[in-house]
């Protein structure tokens, strides 16, 4: 006899088998990873992704029989009322009472088939959408410190992780199948002892002694809580970022903010928050909607409900510094921002958002990206569109300022390479 | 009442507390050895044992069960399932994985307790592999030998036709191939080869059919004017001669495709075999699950109760060890959400705990049902003969008691689908015994599973189109959805157009076709 460990051996083995059936189920992966965006939260950040995909394409046909039709019969265990004649309703849908065949998997086709992609498999195929490139992946990848975290039970540990709950469970069970003597019994019969003592029954003592004897003879044998019943919490490392953040969304929701504006500029906030969870322990995301003045909201608002008014853009700078210093002091906090707009704005409003970027926003943010949405209709005459007010005023403000980025985007595919400017300074400057 | 060992026994233990090592593990397998050799009598391959990771586990599962295999997105995708059902803990991980092969290797986990990895060797170890090398199927149909020598080569073969071919040429034949895996089995050993006696008087036959229809005036004849019915005559007797040499009808499809199809090169040739031989090596497991299962399970039951009468093992860890065999072999009843067909373990160990039982306390009722074993005091022996000689289908048919049938109580149910409601046929009593016991043996039996499907003939004189019959029973017809995608992926091994005929099979008249046309080159 041979005891061979494997555990050494790589692991992993399936990893090429798995890419595999994620490259044959690009299309459908993806089609469902794209659904599925649309219902993530920003919050959820770069966690892996549930995927549901029909199982078209991946399917293993075999020829096998029908599920429906034809003379069968079950032979089923159970039978509580059932005798010979008995008619019973056919169970709709051909599961319950009527499958009672050896093999359990010839049911129905699955109809669609779930599984979970990887952090980084949903990365790739996230950036994929961007044409992210690869250098900037790698950098997306870069090692984090580790910490603990809990990951089930194990029957090894310290003392310090004895998870008793699970421990009582056990050694209950165990009590309770080897009959182990409660306490109440023991004295139930020390009881019996002394009434019989007190009745002059000197048969009776000596038989309760007897019982007394084996109980706690039992009871010795039977450990109250044995070795094999103790479980520990185990931990698992597990890598972390090591630094905190808080990312600003401001957006326009003007009349004139469409939809297809605002998914444009959530897949860029979904992207910069992506970056952001990777490289700090915490991001926090505040959202800011402005229209003729502005409030701190809930995503939930903040990408679905409309309003109506005007334009004035420095209403939300200001509502993004007065959070900023109630909230998260420059000195703990890594503060980004992410402006989107159609670039309109209240003509006499432009100097009060230069004064307030240049002045206070600026030098207390790590990095401030502006991002122009939908200009696609002034593009079509065949010449770049006249600039807007904001770009006109923000435009100024870029050239004295480094950490500021600012870009036009019309498609999703626009939206990479302002978000790679924005990593490009970054490794220029560190 | 489960009897306490004395506390004096204490240092005869094997192991004391969950933690395993090495060490622990040798001398509970040498106990183990003594129990199952000696005691009952059991023949093993040579044991091997292999620690691995849950992740490893998890690895092996995707593909299929098998230490090596080729690369194939279909076993990503069954990790992919199985890592997602273990990670959200829907789904716990199998105890073990156990191969047939000589040495025999069975897999434990890391994370198990040593209570768990005894019950593990007990069951897979010996159990399983008393039934691997002693089973005739497995003796006819597998080489434990060869096997592992022969998944290298698949595997290597396949990488390097990856190489050379690209691996979507590859993958297209699999995937083809994969679709007809349970039609890739010979059932039965094969048919002998024509002797030179038949294929001279073949060729006789031949000579004078030739002679008693020469007519010189055919030469000469003008078409129309011909004799129709010899015409039809010998085309017949041609078109029977062309199936004679391509030897049908054949039902292993995979078999003929690799010998006849047309277009198919010599790699793509070899992957058909390769997927063939993978498929006949799993086909005596798939006819004899419940019992293998079954006699694992009895095994470890029985091993361990000895240890723990020895005072080996401590109460403690027999009750750790009892804790999954009772849950592994949890039969839930028909109206039970957690109904899900009879559990192969719960029917096997209870089959063989009843043959125990019959050998050693047999009741009136076992003597009138099985004189030629009860009460002759030796179960192991009956047992072993049971192990060796039997698959599912003829185990139940024969063992199958009726204390089992009342203690299970099983009923049948027929379902016509041309009538409304299904109609309960026979339960657990004296005139339902016979019945139920053929008709629980007919739903192990492998045949009446799979579609009957053959090759029935191919048209090479027209568009070659490969005909295949489905002979149907009791009017069950094929799934059409998954037929025709098979039926797709047939015609790019083939390289022509498929015909499947759906032919009753009493009557032997046509039901439903269902076609496909040749893919364009």
């Amino acid at each position: 006899m041979n005891i061979i460990d494997r555990r050494p051996n790589p692991k992993g083995k399936s990893l090429t088998n798995r890419q595999r059936f994620i490259d044959r189920a690009r299309g459908e992966v993806r089609e469902a990873l794209a659904d599925a965006l649309k219902r993530r939260k920003l919050g959820d950040g770069a966690s892996g992704e549930k995927v549901s995909i029909p199982t078209k394409g991946i399917q293993e046909p075999v020829l096998r029989p029908a599920s429906r039709g034809g003379k069968r019969d079950y032979v089923v265990p159970g039978n509580k009322k059932f005798i010979v004649g008995d008619r019973i309703e056919r169970p709709q849908g051909g599961g319950g009472s009527g499958r009672g065949n050896a093999s359990p998997d010839d049911g129905g086709e699955q109809d669609a088939f779930e599984f979970m992609l990887s952090k980084e498999e949903f990365l790739d195929l996230f950036f994929e959408d961007l044409e992210l490139p690869d250098l900037v992946k790698t950098r997306l990848r870069e090692s984090e410190a580790s910490q603990l975290s809990r990951a089930g039970y194990s029957v090894s540990g310290t003392p310090s992780t004895l998870n008793v709950v699970r421990t009582m469970r056990n050694s209950l069970a165990r009590r309770i199948s080897l009959h182990r003597p409660r306490p109440e019994e023991i004295e139930a019969i020390e009881l019996q002892k002394q009434t019989a003592l007190d009745a002059d029954d000197a048969e009776g003592a000596a038989q309760a002694d007897l019982d007394l004897e084996a109980a706690q003879r039992r009871a010795r044998r039977v450990a109250y809580i044995d070795p094999v019943d103790v479980r520990y919490n185990r931990y698992e490392r597990v890598p972390k970022p090591n630094t905190q953040a808080v990312m600003f969304c401001l957006m326009d929701v003007s009349g004139s903010m469409t939809e297809a504006m605002k998914d444009l500029a959530k897949r860029f906030f979904l992207l910069l928050h992506v970056f952001l969870e990777r490289r700090y322990k915490k991001v926090n995301v505040v959202f800011i909607r402005h229209t003729s003045n502005a409030q701190e909201v809930d995503e939930e608002t903040f990408f679905h409900s409309r309003e109506t008014g005007g334009t004035i853009v420095s209403t939300a700078l200001e509502e993004m510094l007065k959070v900023a210093r109630e909230r998260y002091s420059p000195d703990t906090w890594n503060i980004y921002a992410a402006q989107a707009s159609d670039g309109d704005n209240y003509t006499e409003d432009s100097d009060r958002c230069s004064q307030l970027l240049g002045v206070e926003i600026l030098p207390m943010t790590q990095y401030f990206a502006y991002i122009e949405v939908g200009a696609e209709a002034t593009l079509r005459h065949g010449f770049p569109s006249p600039a807007t007010d904001l770009w006109r005023t923000y435009a100024q403000v870029a050239q004295q300022h480094t950490n500021f980025a600012m870009r036009r985007v019309a498609d999703p595919t626009q939206i990479f390479p302002v978000f790679h400017e924005l990593f490009a300074k970054h490794r220029a400057e560190g | 009442m489960i009897p306490l060992n004395s506390v004096a026994g204490d240092a005869d233990l094997l192991f004391q507390g969950p933690e395993w090592d090495f060490d622990k593990l040798r001398r509970v397998y040498d106990a183990i050895s003594d129990i199952a050799l000696n005691e009952m009598g059991l023949d093993v391959y040579p044991n091997q044992i292999e620690v691995i990771t849950s992740e490893q586990m998890l690895d092996a599962y995707a593909s299929i069960g098998l230490p090596l295999m080729y690369r194939h997105w279909s076993f990503g995708k069954r990790f992919a399932r199985e890592e997602m059902l273990y990670r959200r803990g829907l789904q716990g991980l199998a105890y073990e994985i156990v191969i047939n092969s000589s040495p025999c290797i069975s897999y434990i986990m890391e994370e198990n307790a040593m209570p768990m990895q005894t019950l593990v060797i007990a069951h897979a170890a010996f159990g399983h592999n008393h039934f691997f090398k002693n089973n005739y199927l497995f003796r006819q149909w597998t080489d434990a030998t060869g096997i592992l020598d022969y998944l290298a080569f698949a595997r290597d073969y396949v990488s390097r036709c990856e190489e050379q071919y690209g691996v979507e040429a590859v993958e297209h034949v699999l995937d083809a191939a994969h679709a007809l895996m349970s039609h890739g089995v010979h059932r039965y050993a094969r048919r002998p080869k024509l002797n030179l006696e038949e294929e001279r008087r073949r060729e006789e036959e031949r000579r004078r059919f030739f002679e008693e229809n020469y007519d010189d005036i055919w030469r000469t004849a003008e078409l129309p004017g011909r004799n129709i019915a010899a015409d039809v005559e010998a085309l017949e007797k041609e078109r029977g001669d062309i199936r004679r040499r391509l030897g049908l009808p054949e039902e292993n499809l995979l078999y003929f495709l690799e010998k006849q199809a047309p277009k198919l090169k010599p790699w793509q040739r070899e992957l058909l075999r390769i997927t063939r031989h993978i498929s006949q090596y799993f086909y005596p497991q798939k006819q004899t699950r419940m019992m293998n299962e079954g006699c694992a399970t009895f095994c470890h039951y029985e091993i361990v109760q000895r240890l723990h009468e020895k005072g080996l093992i401590s109460d403690g860890a027999l009750l750790e060890i009892l804790h999954s065999h009772t849950s592994v072999i949890f039969q839930p009843e028909y109206d039970d959400q957690r109904y899900n067909g009879i559990n192969p373990y719960a029917l096997g160990f209870a089959m063989m705990r009843d043959i125990k039982r019959m050998c050693t306390e047999p009741t009136a009722e076992d003597r009138e049902w099985f004189p030629e074993i009860a009460g002759n005091g030796d179960p192991y022996g009956t047992l072993r003969h049971a192990w060796a000689n039997y698959r599912d289908e003829s185990f139940v048919l024969q063992y199958l008691s009726p204390k089992l049938i009342r203690d299970f109580r099983l009923f049948k149910v027929f379902d016509d689908a041309d009538v409304d409601a299904m109609m309960v046929d026979a339960i657990h009593d004296e005139r339902g015994y016979r019945e139920i016991r053929r008709a629980l043996a007919r739903h192990y039996d492998l045949a009446r599973h799979d579609p009957d499907i053959q090759i029935r003939d191919v048209d090479l004189a027209g568009d070659r189109c490969l005909v295949l019959s489905h002979a149907v029973h009791n009017g069950v017809e094929l799934d059409e959805g998954s037929t025709q995608s098979v039926l797709e992926h047939l015609t790019t091994l083939w390289g022509y157009g498929i015909r499947l005929e759906e032919q009753d099979a009493t009557t032997e008249s046509v039901i439903k076709t269902h076609e496909a046309a040749a893919a364009p080159t």
